[in-house]
């Protein structure tokens, strides 16, 4: 908590793959950074990554990481060279002084000279009738952590993506069978994850249909309803829970009106550069990127917008020392 | 002190027969925001430990409990008064949320 009117060099907000790169490099640049880590606004502390079992593509982890630990190890090694952490909210943001200024959750201001942002995206809902009321008694957008709950179950999978077919095949290793539900006739997963849940016999699909609604008894799902987008024909599928795997959504209501986005919500950068349309301001991880959406991109942007962060205090404060990297 | 273990053997004594609420962490290890939301129910276990007692149940060793309520998603924290489940959080939250949840509870 801020208790006194001190102005940060840099800010963070978000703590995953990116945040925390951002926060390695600001850190080792002698600009103590402070990462504000979010809860549950944007999703979990730490990003998706956390909400992932087995990372397998991150170069330098030959056998694999968990999401988690490795996480845990990035922000160990930001710690380690001076970051601070405050785990809340980010609640409003004020671009329009200089410093900036951060509302949180806990009614804290925090004022900083630079800001990068890493606040990620999250799963998008359906937004039908039971969602909300069936969350988490059936309903959840995550496999890895609620997988278990469902052995010997019938689960359906809403989505069509890498994602969903990646939730499904994960889900086989619980339930006992698991329908993929998605709207058009064929699957948007790249060839390599299709195989994987063609293959295996406990996924089925059923193709041109959209989930309308969630039924429950006793606090628990039931059944989805599920529309056939050609004949608009309606039916019942019983099931005991309901996955969704329908893309994500960018954090970044924070700065409507603020900061320049594209018509879905990520923040628009001058690329190569990670610079937001407001000086001092810079964007990375998957809040800017819809298109390679991984975990080493993410580092790679964070990377970038702290490097950027530095130049920015640079030339625009003499105050501040700027130490050799390396 | 953080959140104490609690197991499906010693539930009824820990839990349903406790002369204050109690309020139980469902967790387990391979649960990314389980372990975020882990320290912040262990310091609400120091900081309001006089109200509330405060456990911590792993879903992996003690499914039986798990199943019983009804627990399809962790993290999940349960709120038990006088032996009878009074409120359900599910989902990671922050400190500040979770206090104004536990608003009935403590003070």
């Amino acid at each position: 908590m801020t208790d006194i009117a001190q102005t940060h060099d840099v800010v963070v907000i978000g703590s995953g793959p990116a945040g925390l790169t951002a926060a390695v490099y600001a850190a080792r640049a002698n600009l103590e950074p402070l990462v504000i880590e979010g809860v549950i606004e944007g999703g979990p502390t730490g990003g998706q990554l956390t909400l992932t079992t087995e990372v397998e593509n991150y170069p330098g982890f030959p056998e694999g990481i968990t999401g988690t630990q490795l996480i845990m190890d990035m922000r160990a090694q930001a710690e380690r060279f001076g970051t601070r952490f405050q785990t809340e909210d980010v609640t409003a943001v004020d671009l329009s002084t200089r410093p900036f200024k951060l509302s949180t959750d806990s009614g804290a201001e925090i004022w900083t000279n630079s800001l990068i942002i890493a606040t990620g995206a999250k799963p998008r809902r359906l937004e039908v009738p039971g969602e909300d009321e069936l969350w988490g008694a059936g309903v959840s957008a995550c496999a890895t952590c609620d997988g278990f709950f469902f052995k010997e179950r019938h689960v359906v999978v809403v989505g069509g993506g890498d994602t969903a077919m990646e939730e499904a095949t994960f889900l086989t290793k619980f339930a006992s069978k698991v329908t993929v539900v998605h709207r058009r006739s064929e699957l948007r997963a790249s060839k390599i994850m299709q195989e994987r849940a063609f293959k295996n016999d406990r996924i089925d699909f059923v193709w041109n249909a959209e989930v309308v609604e969630v039924k429950g008894a006793g606090g628990q799902v039931t059944a989805v309803v599920v529309e056939d987008t050609e004949t608009g024909e309606r039916r019942d599928l019983a099931c005991e829970g309901m996955f969704l795997a329908i893309g994500h959504i960018p954090n970044t209501w924070l700065f409507e009106g603020t900061l320049d986005m594209d018509p879905e919500g990520y923040l628009l950068v001058d690329e190569p550069t990670t610079r937001t349309n407001v000086p001092g301001v810079f964007a990375c991880g998957d809040v800017m990127d819809h298109i390679y959406r991984q975990a080493v991109t993410a580092a790679g942007t964070g990377c970038r917008a702290a490097i950027d962060a530095e130049r920015f205090l640079a030339e625009h404060t003499d105050a501040t020392p700027i130490m050799p990297r390396g | 002190m953080g959140a104490t273990p609690v197991t499906d053997n010693d539930w009824t004594a820990e839990v349903l027969e406790a002369d204050r609420p109690v309020l139980i962490d469902f967790w387990a290890e391979w649960c990314g925001p389980c372990r975020m939301v882990g320290p912040i129910v262990d310091e609400i276990a120091e900081e309001k430990g006089d109200q509330l007692k405060v456990l911590k149940l792993n879903v992996d060793e003690n499914p039986a409990t798990a199943r019983q309520y009804g627990i399809m998603s962790i993290p999940t924290l349960l709120v038990f008064k006088g032996g009878e489940p009074a409120k359900r959080i599910v989902g990671a939250k922050g400190k500040a949320q979770l206090l104004d949840d536990l608003k009935d509870f403590v003070s």
